[in-house]
């Protein structure tokens, strides 16, 4: 990340302010997402006299932030935002804790009220490193001038290295106006911050040993994958390929993996398919790679995957044994664990039983029968599913991103878009981020200029960032929004169903805008469509559109999102869109204790 | 940068106050024992990016589940007074003494420390735990543990004499303060 050319204002006297901009320049940040205010004037003069940073005005903080996680998402690199102190601290708060749960690397610069008067209510203050501890990887309050240009390139070091993750940078404004010398750290202050790159060799051995004698193995994938850099995901192919096992992935690490593979089986977890789920439950030996067991994917703890010796690999040696006790830990970068992975592999004698495997895949292969993304087609109405399938044969061709807001369409998005390289699906997945997928698509849009990114989004999502269209207008990125509008917040809906006796309280999306004039308003340009028969065109006139588009696909209001696991049952227990059980029947008293 | 701008100018914000200089002061403080009081202490003064050099937390009374908390910290005298005002302010907290200004105030530090070595050296450590009455704690034929107890400035000077004769670590409780007199805080 950090280039080791120094800087031709190394040594260079200068103020706080343009000390910010400076070492960003100096980290190679071409865009910045941000909004102005009183506590960053003078970031924003220094701003003005520069051209190697873009600032890119965006219309709220949350925005910003969320623009910057797609940006940094879809390149690798660490996304940049600038907001003022108080309210514009505030708002970047959601992005944040967003940026934490997904480990997307972010420098976030927030303006302070001066020294002198933190901590006296001053107009537009809060306590901004008190709130934004806990949902930052680390954030600092600048005191000294001195200590700016340190703070500065540290802040990008800690973002961007180990599990990675969002850094705040308070900087109060008389510290932007003190003047000071420049100059960019050759060594890493911090002697306790060293994230482990290379897995402790015995464990990879062992690891190799048993995934060796597996009889029904397979791997299990996440966003670590993606985090760790394209070439984590090349060795990831070779090793799936090599061994021949069986491989899934988390809503996090969809493209880490071609879906277009033989040996994936799609996404697993609460609404992942049947040949996935089943195969985690039934599986002898699981090699989780930068993935976290989260409560999404395991379901049930205590009938997770009960039969099987598990392998973890992951950088963060918290993540190791949090949720599901693991037999071989392996902490390290996912790439350089599974270079020695593949190598040990290539050496190993002996290979896997091939009756065995035979019969691993005949029984994968009965899942797959089974068909557990169905679901009852219609001429009349067009059917969610149908949209993102249309869309996604419609596109497949082209350099193409997709980025979601969160719900029943994201579930929707991750089963039926099918993803063959990494980077090119955002989507908030721990926080769960209503209101992500518009501005993050604003992001990827400008660290991609020529390609197509769509926003996959639902109607009541969508209205939570929306003035975000005024952005994209601004700079003209021609981003798609592509509305499934069933009407409801869909998957708030088929929880009522399935806890609450289908009474549907405020799921409705009353009063809808009407999402083509709205578009027009906001100079950009609206489409709807309502028939299944007019759909392959309206998204054929989407894409050759060279402006951003709200389109509004109205859909079947009351389909709901299968296969389905629901709370408190084990993945072999997962309701089928075709089983004819009522959600009302489907989980337990204690099921509904849990989310 | 617009050069015609001063560098104090900080725009619609008031000017700082005439400069004070630091000041230490060791606060007393009354909670409630219970979990996450110690997080909101504490951030008031991290807030201000104000270190805490000395902090003593342990429930006092436990029939009342309070906890008393010692903390010694080093700021501006306009700050440390509104610091103690917030925290006054905290709803788990009861009462905030700030010992330095009362000026009737105990302050007693222990520390444990570990000095290795052997022959003269070992004698001279001895000899110097004695005068300053220092138990041992710990003895082997290499080594010792002392514990001494004391105001901070007696601990520091026998740490400093302990640093030639083979001291290897220190571990400190951090300043307990009374006031002196009948009353209680």
């Amino acid at each position: 990340m950090t280039t080791e050319m120094q800087s031709a204002a190394e040594g260079q006297e200068m103020t706080g302010a343009e000390m910010v901009i400076q070492a960003m320049a100096d980290q190679g940040v071409k865009h910045l997402f941000g909004y102005p205010g009183g506590a960053v004037l003078p970031i924003y003069d220094a701003i003005f006299a520069q051209k190697d940073v873009k600032h890119i005005l965006v219309r709220h903080e949350q925005g910003a932030v969320h623009a910057a996680e797609g940006y940094a998402r879809s390149t690798g690199k660490v996304g940049c935002v600038l907001v003022t102190s108080g309210p514009g601290a505030t708002n970047a708060v959601t992005g944040l804790t967003d940026a934490l749960c997904d480990s997307i690397p972010l420098v976030c610069i927030t303006g302070q009220v001066p020294t002198h008067l933190i901590g006296n209510d001053a107009f537009q203050e809060c306590d901004t490193v008190g709130i934004t501890r806990p949902c930052t990887k680390y954030n600092y309050l600048v005191k000294r001038i001195e200590d700016l240009p340190r703070i500065l390139h540290e802040a990008f070091h800690i973002a961007s290295t180990g599990r990675p993750g969002p850094v705040v940078v308070d900087i109060p404004k008389d510290i932007q106006f003190a003047k000071g010398i420049y100059s960019k750290p050759k060594e890493f202050a911090h002697t306790g911050y060293k994230p482990r790159l290379k897995g402790d060799i015995g464990a990879i051995k062992a690891a190799v040993e048993l995934m060796a004698n597996a009889k029904r193995p397979l791997f299990y994938t996440g966003g670590g994958v993606i985090n760790s850099g394209k070439h984590a995901s090349e060795l990831l192919k070779e090793l799936v390929r090599l061994t021949g096992f069986p491989i899934t992935s988390t809503l996090m690490g969809l493209g880490a993996y071609p879906a277009a593979d033989p040996q994936w089986m799609g996404m697993l977890g609460m609404h992942g398919t049947m040949e996935a789920n089943m195969a985690m439950h039934d599986c002898d030996v699981m090699v989780c790679v930068g993935a976290r067991f989260d409560d999404r994917i395991t379901g049930r703890v205590d009938a997770f995957s009960p039969g099987s010796k598990k392998i973890h690999i992951d950088i963060d040696p918290s993540s190791i044994n949090k949720n599901v006790k693991v037999d071989i830990p392996i902490v390290g970068d996912v790439a350089h664990v599974l270079e020695e992975m593949l190598r040990l592999w290539k050496a190993h004698a002996k290979h896997n039983d091939k009756k065995a495997m035979g019969d691993w895949w005949k029984q994968i292969g009965k899942w797959r029968d089974r068909k557990s993304l169905a679901y009852r087609g219609s001429n009349e109405v067009i059917k969610p599913q149908y949209a993102i399938q249309r869309l996604y044969e419609m596109t497949k061709d082209k350099d193409v991103y997709i980025t979601t807001e969160v719900g029943q369409h994201q579930m929707w998005a991750a089963q039926f878009f099918h993803f063959q390289e990494p980077n090119r699906w955002m989507t908030s997945g721990g926080l769960g981020t209503m209101g992500y997928g518009l501005p993050a698509s604003v992001g990827v849009q400008l660290a991609h200029p020529t390609s197509l990114v769509i926003d996959i989004a639902g109607e009541a999502s969508v209205q939570m960032t929306m003035q975000e269209l005024s952005t994209a207008v601004q700079y003209r990125l021609p981003i798609k929004i592509f509305i499934l509008n069933n009407g409801y917040m869909g998957m708030v809906r088929q929880w009522q169903e399935l806890l609450h006796g289908n009474r549907y309280s405020e799921s409705y999306s009353e009063a809808l805008p009407d999402f083509v004039k709205l578009a027009e308003a906001m100079h950009a340009v609206g489409i709807r469509c309502e028939k299944p028969g007019d759909l392959d065109h309206a998204i054929k006139e989407m894409i050759d559109i060279d402006r951003p588009v709200l389109f509004d696909c109205i859909v079947d209001q009351k389909e709901n999102c299968f296969p389905m696991i629901p709370s408190g049952k084990a993945h072999n227990e997962m309701i089928l869109g075709d089983s004819g059980i009522s959600l009302d029947d489907a989980i337990t008293e204690e099921g509904k204790m849990l989310v | 940068m617009n050069a015609n701008v001063p560098a104090s100018s900080t725009s619609h914000y008031p000017t700082a106050p005439t400069a004070q200089t630091d000041v230490t002061h060791t606060l007393s403080v009354l909670v409630d024992n219970e979990p996450g009081v110690l997080a909101r202490v504490v951030g008031l003064f991290s807030g201000r990016g104000y270190n805490i050099e000395s902090l003593t937390v342990s429930e006092t009374q436990h029939a009342k589940h309070q906890s008393l908390i010692t903390i010694v910290t080093t700021g501006k005298p306009m700050v440390i007074e509104q610091i103690k005002n917030q925290l006054d302010r905290l709803v788990p907290v009861h009462r905030v003494v700030d010992m330095t200004l009362s000026g009737r105030s105990i302050e007693r530090e222990l520390a444990m420390v570990k000095v290795a070595g052997k022959g003269e050296n070992r004698v001279e450590a001895l000899r110097l735990a004695d005068a300053f009455r220092a138990r041992v704690i710990d003895a082997t034929t290499e080594s010792f543990v002392f514990e001494i107890t004391g105001k901070s400035d007696k601990i520091e000077q026998f740490v400093a004499l302990m640093l030639p004769l083979g001291l290897v670590e220190v571990s400190r409780t951090g300043i307990a303060a009374i006031a002196r007199g009948p009353e209680a805080m």
